[in-house]
């Protein structure tokens, strides 16, 4: 089943970086960005995506705080949240949201992971 | 100064932002409970300009820990802080237990171990992932006005170019500013973009 992940980053760099770990991993999934919090919720409104990756790191909202309003929206949602700060505290919040952690760099084995997990997620039948 | 190109500048922000948020877990390390660093902007200035931003944000004298760089990137990296912090920073670190004779005391190792750890973690991260080597110097501590610590006498010699990047510290409740700084000379950036640029190849 394919489907659509939405990748939120600042850096367009970090996106073009996510965009090619997709590629390998999950080649038939359809790539939606998002370059802030805004679009990313606006996104979320707008259902345009199943699933999303969204940097801890930006500017305004931080990626956990998003990634709190984005399930308070649609709280289906699989959604990664991607961090080089690997403190306990964070992972520890990450989860409380709702969130996975993920590790910064990102490799393609965390990255598949999380896409195969969300995928039973979103499977039809899947409680 | 526009020398490096918008996908250049993403590439050294994400590297000096993993490379402070492991420097951060390994104060953890030592503090005992979070620490937060981030660098949310990375620019390119001239020398004079780095001098005139940090003359007219502190009032105060400045407080830097400095260690040379060297490989196929040549130059100095410093973490400055406003003097006055500077105990703090200490305090922040090695716990509220000590006695203000202790924390003087302590100081200058502790200012020379955040350095070190901050600093390496960066310039670290850099080389790995520019996958190149960098030998560093022993961490030394400077005082003074900001141009001491923009006219260090070389080798090697002082670049005319400085990396400027403003790092947010918050350790036990404490909001702590402070700025790296990574002088280099135009050849130093020349290889650097070089470097940049295979590391963009590779990760897109």
């Amino acid at each position: 089943m394919s489907y659509r992940i939405l990748v939120v980053d600042d850096s367009k760099l970090a996106r073009m970086a996510v965009a090619k770990l997709l590629n390998t991993v999950r080649p038939d999934w359809t790539r939606v960005e998002a370059g802030n919090a805004d679009e990313a919720l606006a996104l979320t409104k707008s259902d345009a995506f199943d699933l999303a990756i969204i940097d801890y790191n930006m500017p305004g909202l931080d990626g956990l705080t998003l990634a709190g309003e984005m399930l308070a929206l649609k709280p289906a949602i699989p959604l990664a949240v991607i961090s080089a700060n690997h403190q306990v505290e964070v992972v520890t919040r990450a989860r409380d949201v709702g969130a996975t952690f993920l590790q910064k760099p990102l490799t393609e084995k965390a990255l598949g992971d999380f896409a195969a997990d969300a995928a039973k997620r979103l499977a039809p039948g899947a409680s | 100064m526009t020398l490096l190109t918008d996908l250049q500048f993403d590439a050294l922000t994400e590297m000096v932002n993993i490379g402070v948020n492991r420097a951060a877990a390994s104060l953890r390390e030592m503090v005992g409970e979070q620490v937060h660093l981030s660098v949310p902007k990375v620019t390119l200035v001239s020398r004079d300009n780095a001098i005139a931003t940090l003359a007219a944000t502190e009032a105060s004298s400045l407080v830097g820990i400095h260690q040379v760089f060297e490989g196929d990137i040549i130059g100095r990296a410093l973490l400055i802080f406003p003097d006055t912090k500077s105990l703090e920073l200490v305090r922040a670190v090695a716990g509220g237990e000590l006695s203000l004779e202790e924390i003087i005391e302590l100081e200058h190792e502790a200012l020379a171990e955040i350095g070190n750890i901050i600093l390496n973690g960066c310039l670290a991260t850099m080389a790995n992932m520019l996958q190149r080597n960098l030998k560093m110097s022993l961490p030394e501590i400077l005082r003074g006005k900001p141009e001491v610590f923009f006219n260090l006498e070389p080798p090697p010699e002082a670049g005319e170019i400085v990396m400027f990047l403003y790092i947010n510290f918050a350790i036990r409740e404490r909001d702590i500013r402070g700025y790296i700084a990574m002088l280099m000379d135009m050849p130093s950036i020349a290889a650097l973009q070089v470097l940049l640029d295979e590391f963009i190849e590779r990760a897109t």
